[in-house]
């Protein structure tokens, strides 16, 4: 599969993720936008990484070359799991003060 | 038109889909189903990619736990159709226009590269996505950020907790 197509896809699904925060009022929908923008740049690493793999494993099949990248989706997985469970709590606590989930109501964050 | 590529496009156009009607649901429960179904869908492609160990832990981690949490908020919440805040039309066309021209240019961006002529991301070989190669990886090279990540872990449920506490300040007011 060419790499184009995965790079045309992701930027889809990232630019979609972009419409959603500037779009949506409800702030969880905008944090769940966040989430699809964190899942195509995941995606477009792992298909870098097997676009590198597919240069060594012509002439080594047991070629490990590309396995950091997808380490470092992993890693970004754990991350999005930690910022997903603070941000949570922060849009609860904002729930709390307003009654509401309408982030227009954080344009006054003083008082 | 073989197998691998039918399945890459039915993936692509459900995950592309599926993410519009994330943003187009009025309901946020909607909002969060469908969310499911383009991790689904992103799992599909790592299943593609040969990642089987990134395909697994996506849906544990993020269509498993994380979106059961958000799932829980907004059942805490009592959030629902009535409730959903909505901005005015034209902030609407102009987010969705702006989004549009962002799109734009990077596609013909990428249009014109010529460093990613005739590369080929590799389907269904390679072992590096499996289970073995990643957890070598993982426990040479990249243990030291391995065992930050547990600082992190152990930070985030200290900070939720605090956030989340009930102030007693507020409570008087």
């Amino acid at each position: 599969m060419p790499i184009s197509n995965y790079i045309i896809f992701c930027l889809t699904l990232f630019t979609i993720g972009i419409i959603g925060v500037l779009v949506r009022r409800n702030a969880i929908i905008v944090f769940m936008c966040i989430e699809l923008m964190l899942n195509a740049v995941n995606l477009l690493l792992v298909a870098f990484s097997k676009m590198h793999n597919g240069v060594a494993y012509l002439s080594d099949k047991s070629s490990i070359v590309g396995a950091e990248a997808q380490v470092f989706v992993f890693f970004i997985m754990v991350v999005a799991a930690a910022e997903v469970s603070v941000g949570l709590a922060i849009i609860v606590m904002m729930y709390r003060n307003t009654h509401s989930v309408d982030i227009n109501f954080l344009n006054r964050l003083k008082n | 038109m073989n197998l691998i590529q039918i399945i890459f496009w039915f993936l692509s156009s459900f995950a592309v889909i599926s993410a519009i009607m994330v943003l187009v649901s009025k309901s946020p429960v909607h909002s969060v189903l469908w969310l499911i179904a383009v991790f689904f869908a992103i799992s599909g492609h790592y299943i593609l990619l040969n990642a089987q160990f990134l395909a697994i832990v996506n849906l544990i981690v993020y269509a498993g736990a994380i979106m059961v949490l958000f799932l829980f908020v907004i059942m805490m919440m009592n959030l629902n159709k009535d409730t959903d805040p909505q901005k005015n039309i034209w902030i609407k066309l102009a987010g969705a226009v702006s989004g549009g021209c962002l799109l734009m240019v990077l596609v013909s961006l990428v249009k014109q590269a010529t460093e990613i002529n005739g590369k080929e991301a590799m389907l269904g070989k390679g072992d590096i996505g499996l289970i073995g190669t990643l957890g070598k990886v993982l426990f040479t090279d990249f243990v030291v950020p391995f065992e930050i990540s547990s600082v992190l872990f152990l930070s985030a449920m200290v900070g939720a907790v605090v956030i989340g506490k009930k102030d007693s300040k507020l409570e008087n007011n």
